[in-house]
């Protein structure tokens, strides 16, 4: 019997605004606990929330980049549960008029997990959501042996909650879908999106049924995956667990399940019997809101997006799908290649050097394109050097090594190593014909038709000028004196 | 109690954290019900030519600009703490 996998996910993403949703306390990461609080984000009786006018904009920017229907009007309700992160009892979320409905991620094949991109199972895939609405983060919980600590620096922080449709059929199209919306956050500068700091959470529905029946499975809900690769791990998990069930004949039920990312599973939280009940409804203290401005606002911002970019990439640079694929992956490194490529007579070299030797240089010093030692026109001057035949192609990698090590620019490195190449033509024939006249056979063995023997007179020139010499104009020269 | 057939005073004070005796649930049903008949009022009203609104008043768009303010020290917003430690706030341990 083969199995039908069916995931939705619920994607929540702190976004990138200084101030809290609803009051002026600063959104700082890591601060020291409870030093960014205020009555409206400790719930105390009384005090009133204020829209932050900036987080309403993102989201809404968020909605024009994945393609949304921006709601002309949204409001904020109350949802209700009694949980210490939430000391008023409520949160303030949208329940039935979220900012954004409709909408799309596009799935690229760099999406998915390395070892997964040479079998995609839906090339091209976009999966669709149901809606993106805004509401306000919690307190931070920590739990000891015989209590619970609470943090309310993260109370209030602008939260948007982005609802997938069921159409997600893996967990490498979930890794894939959380890869690229993450990628369109970051470019829109929405959000920094990192999931090790809490800024980018997912919770994932998922259920398994025979192939031969049309209505879904349970539904099983799973949380606390806290990396894309756990949320991968934890959905391949549950795919076998429940397949295992079902072919063992025990029916499933709805329920939630807790990933443990250590013991590599999911354990069973609550069951659809203690669901929260959570009595919805429109918050009193705050007034509906007209999109409109909100949106001319987005547009000004609305950035190229990564497969625009992409696109324009292969266009405008003469590279490849793939090359480009990689460039745009990363804003960062995008916008560094661009630098370099605008300023570069070859674009397609600078590629091969960002892609090649920069990257792999990064990864091995365990350092983000943010912090490249030197900037992309130290780059571009380097290859210069390497195109107008000042230094060899091969000088060029110990070049760049010392640059990357040191931050020094192409040309301080060249002069201090001395290794500016000989491409003075009159300087070059002289040590061409004193190889010429040192070596009589090899002379006599290439004008008798052995042409690897140049190479050998070619290498004596090398050795006289002590690696110096340009290479392609000593061949010329040499050819032209044995012709 | 007819004028509220699903008024569950039961389940609405459970949801609510409201640790009712046998006897208030039974006047809260009847008082609770008195009120709900009172709002149902509003249902024999022809709504029909109005728009929805979510607010009584029709003000929209009440904005702040997204400028950090001072927060309270820590010692401040821990005052009216029952229970602290380290800086946090300290409750009965809570497994979700
Ligand atoms: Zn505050």
């Amino acid at each position: 019997m083969r199995y039908l996998t069916t995931i939705g996910l619920e994607v929540h993403v702190q976004l990138k605004t200084r101030s809290k949703m609803f009051c002026g306390c600063a959104v700082e990461y890591g601060a020291a606990p409870n030093t960014r609080t205020c009555p409206v984000c400790l719930g105390l009786p009384g005090a009133l929330p204020t829209m932050n006018a900036e987080a309403l904009r993102l989201t809404t920017l968020t909605g024009l980049m994945l393609g949304c229907d921006i709601a002309p009007t949204c409001k904020f309700d109350r949802k209700n549960y009694f949980y210490p992160d939430m000391p008023k009892n409520y949160q303030i979320s949208q329940y039935d008029l979220p900012l954004c409905v409709n909408g799309a991620v596009p799935l690229h094949d760099l999406a998915y997990p390395k070892d997964a991109q040479k079998s995609i199972a839906h090339p091209g895939k976009q999966v669709g959501l149901v809606r993106i609405h805004l509401e306000e983060d919690v307190a931070k919980s920590f739990h000891f042996e015989n209590s619970t600590g609470i943090d309310f620096d993260r109370a209030g922080t602008p939260l948007m909650e982005i609802v997938t449709r069921p159409e997600i059929e893996s967990p490498e199209e979930a890794f894939a879908f959380l890869t690229a919306l993450r990628q369109i956050l970051v470019y829109g500068d929405v959000s920094d999106a990192d999931m090790e700091k809490g800024q980018l959470r997912c919770d994932c529905n998922i259920s398994v049924r025979p192939e031969t029946q049309t209505e879904f499975g349970a539904k099983i809900e799973i949380k606390n995956m806290n990396s894309v690769s756990g949320v991968r791990r934890a959905l391949a998990y549950e795919i076998e667990r429940q397949v295992g069930e079902l072919t063992a004949g025990r029916p499933l039920r709805q329920e939630t399940r807790r990933w443990d990312d250590a013991a590599d599973q999911t354990t069973l939280m609550r069951t659809k019997e203690s669901a929260h009940d959570y009595r919805y409804f429109p918050d009193p203290d705050l007034m509906p809101v007209h999109t409109a401005p909100l949106l001319d606002a987005a547009r000004t911002r609305l950035p190229e997006l990564p497969a625009a970019k992409r696109a324009r990439f292969v266009q405008d640079y003469a590279i490849s799908d793939y090359d480009a694929a990689v460039l745009a992956d990363d804003r960062a490194l995008a916008d560094y290649f661009e630098t370099a490529a605008k300023a570069a007579p070859k674009p397609k070299s600078v590629a091969n050097w960002v892609l090649n030797d920069l990257l792999s240089a990064l990864a091995s010093a365990g350092k983000s394109i943010g912090e490249c030692p030197f900037p992309a026109a130290s780059l571009v001057e380097m290859i210069g050097l390497i195109d107008s035949g000042k230094i060899s192609g091969k000088q060029g990698k110990e070049v760049f090594a010392e640059m990357f090590a040191t931050g020094k620019t192409a040309g301080a490195v060249v002069k201090e190593r001395g290794m500016e190449q000989l491409s003075d033509t009159s300087a070059l024939e002289a040590l061409c014909d004193q190889v010429i006249a040192a070596n009589p056979k090899p002379v006599a063995d290439y004008r008798g038709g052995n042409a690897a023997s140049l190479n050998f007179l070619k290498g004596q020139v090398m050795k006289l000028s002590k690696g110096q010499a340009n290479p392609a104009l000593t061949g010329e020269i040499l050819q032209r004196k044995l012709a | 109690m007819s004028a509220a057939p699903d008024l569950d005073v039961r389940y609405i004070a459970q949801l609510a954290r409201l640790d009712l005796s046998e006897a208030e649930i039974a006047t809260f049903q009847t008082q609770l019900g008195h009120v709900l008949e009172h709002v149902a009022a509003l249902r024999r009203v022809d709504v029909s030519a109005v728009e929805p609104t979510a607010h009584a008043s029709a003000v929209f768009n009440v904005f702040r600009d997204d400028e950090p303010r001072a927060s309270f020290p820590p010692e401040v917003a821990l005052s009216n703490a029952p229970r602290k430690a380290n800086e946090l706030f300290v409750v009965t341990k809570v497994v979700e």
